[in-house]
């Protein structure tokens, strides 16, 4: 494999890892309000959470930064060609953060509505916005020879936009539920897992829906076509959507969240697969879309970005699963711990 | 205004907020981390209760110095897309490193740290903060490196239309970049320390908790001292550095236009960037300006009228904002000074402690204005003399920026005000009783 192809194969796993970590927390965000009944479950809630959002994050702000090291005109056009959306993404983020950190401040209902609806939105945003602007990426964004952008915001909220956006959403929030039914217990759990249960079927239908209106709108197949062994992402997609339903009922979370987790991932990689070596394709013309090739950093920038990737992302890998284990079980119910 | 002025408003607005949080981060993760070894060395609660008290005021500055900082990164792409596909083969790779190395240990340790009081033994939350300090210093170092890397581009060739990486050792340790690494970590643990005495001199004043912050100003009035003394070793080769490889700018930081050996220092100064002159000019000290440059009065200082005209870095600002660090800069060593003199009996000093409590804000303002010599100072150029600042701005419409602007200037003001107001709420609550575990 050349190094254009490895990079984008780990720049498309770090979006993957981004999406399956954030994407629980993310969809608890959005389930929140539906979920919880009392203050006391929204304690526990917050510490199913709470000591993970900050490290999860860190895979976008990775995800980002590999982006602009390994793929520099990728992510110069990229951003300022969703410039909108972005900025959008950036403040709904701030505001999930901010809202997790301060609604326990202070001991005043309105003061915690005010950082509820933060909380709220700030996590829906994001997941909504991530589904559109990938869908996006994979139909191909107007941008010409010299990477600029001619189209808006309401041009990116096209069908098959919308419709990645709203996979992403209910994805998320079906993830975020099944963290919780691992994580909570008694009532809270049981909500957890109805709410899992309802979420499979929209997952089941959006997903088989996006991957027909991929057929509509992209050419992404084109790459299955001439590479059927690709083909392993989508039934690999629709496979854990089947599997997680009998774990959900039979108790088993960690196993269903685990089909959740390969969910995510899969469907990331069936799109990327599709755009390969494309990454920004162009709309307007064929000639001007961006690859892997014609986008990457010189070659020695590529084999210290990978040196590094390679010491240092195993020890993340470490001790985010040793705090994983460490806060892995039922969280308290009263206040206490919090940034 | 042009894109290129409001791309450049939105940098100086998202940057400054986001370097509101960060010293501090930088600086009293590294005392609490000194206040928890005290902890599990002694045994003592008091030390305990101090990492309690100063850690719940460093968690709620934490969280903005996070969330801003993703805006930083991601605006190279949004505002400065001709310079971040022109130098991203080096610029990029350090941004990536940095979260590669730094901001995974620094955010995921953050979290073991807060909830961990109950869950963790008392080494491994020990570890934790070493841990948070380590990974955001050294998440300093690497977007140091980068930005050191704009004032002096170094390990790199011209290929395909863009800066390439050719050398990487050089970028790492490009002698530049690790003087303003030091001088900026030493600011921000001189904020730290000045932080600690500040509130500190608050609650004393009011005799509230005075056991509790008289050993506080134990810790910090030393350590403060010793990073005031360091600053001002280091801030002088580091003005060296910069009269070295940047002479436009060290010229633009004192208004000095001819080109001579011996060159005076003058008190008062007034420029005119316009005639290329001084309007004001007096009380000169002989060769001062020369000894600093060169350790030698003979040294030759360049003037601006040697550079083009289209090279000189705006003057006034980047004359005034050296000019007010400076002065700042001499406040601290006096008041580092007195307070580690007077640290058993600070509190019959009444005026040090209300000197100590208005001095809360001011290191913020000397760090700022460090940062505008070394931005403003660095114009016209984006990267010094390889690509300038006009040449670097995304394809947008100056409409997308100037919205963008207005938002963060409106987001942020408010975030902005409720993380102060909250900073200060728990600052004056002070620290939980002995009897009380949690709070």
């Amino acid at each position: 494999m050349d190094m254009e192809t490895l990079w984008f194969v780990l720049w498309g796993l770090l979006w993957a890892i981004y999406f399956i970590l954030d994407g629980f927390d993310l969809g608890l965000g959005i389930l929140r309000p539906f979920i919880a009944r009392s203050e006391e479950d929204l304690h526990v809630i917050h510490h199913a959470t709470g000591p993970f959002w900050d490290g999860n994050e860190v895979w976008l702000i990775t995800a980002g930064g590999v982006t602009f090291a390994a793929f520099p005109k990728v992510y110069a056009v990229m951003f300022s060609a969703l410039y909108a959306p972005l900025l959008l993404l950036l403040f709904a983020l701030i505001f999930r953060a901010v809202s997790m950190e301060f609604r326990d401040k202070v001991d005043s209902p309105c003061w915690r509505k005010v950082w509820d609806i933060g909380l709220f939105a700030g996590s829906f945003v994001p997941a909504l916005l991530l589904g559109v602007a990938f869908a996006n990426l994979f139909i191909g964004i107007p941008i010409d020879n010299n990477g600029v952008y001619h189209g808006n915001l309401l041009k990116l909220l096209n069908p098959y936009g919308l419709a990645g956006g709203i996979v992403f959403v209910v994805l998320f929030m079906q993830h975020g539920a099944l963290w919780l039914a691992i994580r909570a217990d008694g009532e809270l759990r049981e909500r957890a897992v109805s709410a899992a249960s309802s979420l499979w079927m929209l997952s089941l239908a959006g997903l088989l829906v996006f991957l027909w209106l991929t057929s509509l709108y992209t050419s992404l197949y084109d790459n299955y076509m001439t590479h059927p062994q690709l083909l392993i992402f989508p039934i690999l997609a629709v496979t854990a959507l089947l599997i997680q339903r009998p774990l959900l009922a039979s108790g088993v979370y960690a196993g269903s969240w685990a089909c959740s987790a390969l969910l995510i991932f899969c469907v990331t990689f069936f799109g990327l697969a599709g755009m390969y070596p494309g990454m920004l394709i162009s709309s307007l013309n064929p000639a001007w879309t961006i690859t892997a090739f014609n986008g990457a950093s010189s070659p020695l920038t590529l084999s210290i970005m990978l040196g590094v990737a390679l010491c240092a992302l195993p020890f993340v890998f470490i001790y985010q699963i040793w705090v994983y284990k460490t806060f892995a079980d039922t969280p308290p119910h009263d206040g206490g711990a919090g940034y | 205004m042009d894109v290129v002025m409001l791309a450049r408003l939105q940098f100086a607005v998202t940057v400054f907020f986001h370097f509101v949080f960060v010293p501090l981060t930088l600086g009293l993760s590294l005392l609490l981390a000194i206040m928890e070894t005290l902890y599990v060395r002694t045994g003592d609660e008091t030390y305990k209760r101090m990492a309690r008290f100063w850690g719940k005021l460093f968690l709620i500055n934490f969280v903005l110095g996070i969330v801003t900082g993703i805006t930083l990164e991601f605006q190279f792409g949004t505002n400065w897309s001709r310079y971040s596909e022109y130098v991203g083969d080096i610029f990029g790779s350090l941004l990536a490193i940095e979260a590669t190395v730094a901001f995974f240990l620094e955010s995921t340790f953050v979290a073991v740290w807060a909830f961990g009081w109950e869950k963790v033994s008392k080494k491994v939350h020990l570890f934790a903060i070493w841990m948070v300090t380590l990974g955001s210093n050294i998440s300093a170092f690497w977007i140091i490196t980068a930005n050191g890397w704009m004032q002096n581009p170094v390990g790199f060739t011209m290929a395909n239309g863009r800066a390439e990486l050719s050398d990487f050792w050089a970028v790492i340790g490009n002698s530049f970049a690790l003087e303003q690494f030091a001088h900026t970590i030493l600011s921000a643990w001189l904020l730290g320390g000045m932080f600690v005495l500040g509130v500190s001199a608050w609650h004393l004043l009011r005799d509230s908790h005075t056991d509790f912050f008289n050993r506080c100003v134990r810790i910090a009035a030393p350590f403060t001292l010793v990073v005031v003394v360091l600053l001002g070793a280091q801030g002088h080769l580091h003005g060296q550095t910069v009269a070295k490889f940047q002479p436009a700018k060290f010229a633009a930081m004192e208004c000095h236009w001819e080109t001579t050996a011996n060159a005076p220092m003058y008190m008062l100064l007034w420029p005119d960037q316009a005639a290329g002159a001084n309007k004001v000019e007096a009380l000169g000290i002989p060769g001062m300006l020369s000894f600093l440059a060169g350790d030698s009065t003979d040294t030759v200082v360049k003037g601006l009228r040697e550079f083009p005209r289209e090279d000189w870095p705006p003057v006034l600002p980047t004359f005034l904002s050296f000019r007010l660090m400076v002065a700042m800069a001499g406040l601290f060593a006096l008041l580092a000074i007195a307070s580690f003199v007077w640290r058993k009996k600070l509190q019959s000093k009444r005026w040090l402690l209300r000197a100590l409590v208005w001095n809360i804000p001011l290191p913020y303002i000397a760090i700022m204005a460090g940062w505008a010599v070394a931005e403003i100072g660095r114009q016209p150029w984006i990267v010094y003399n390889l690509m300038r600042t006009a040449d670097a701005v995304s394809p947008v419409p100056a409409a997308s920026v100037q919205t963008s602007l207005l938002a963060f200037i409106v987001v942020y003001g408010i975030l902005g005000v409720v993380d102060i107001w909250l900073l200060r709420r728990f600052a004056i609550k002070g620290p939980e009783s002995a009897s009380e575990p949690r709070g």
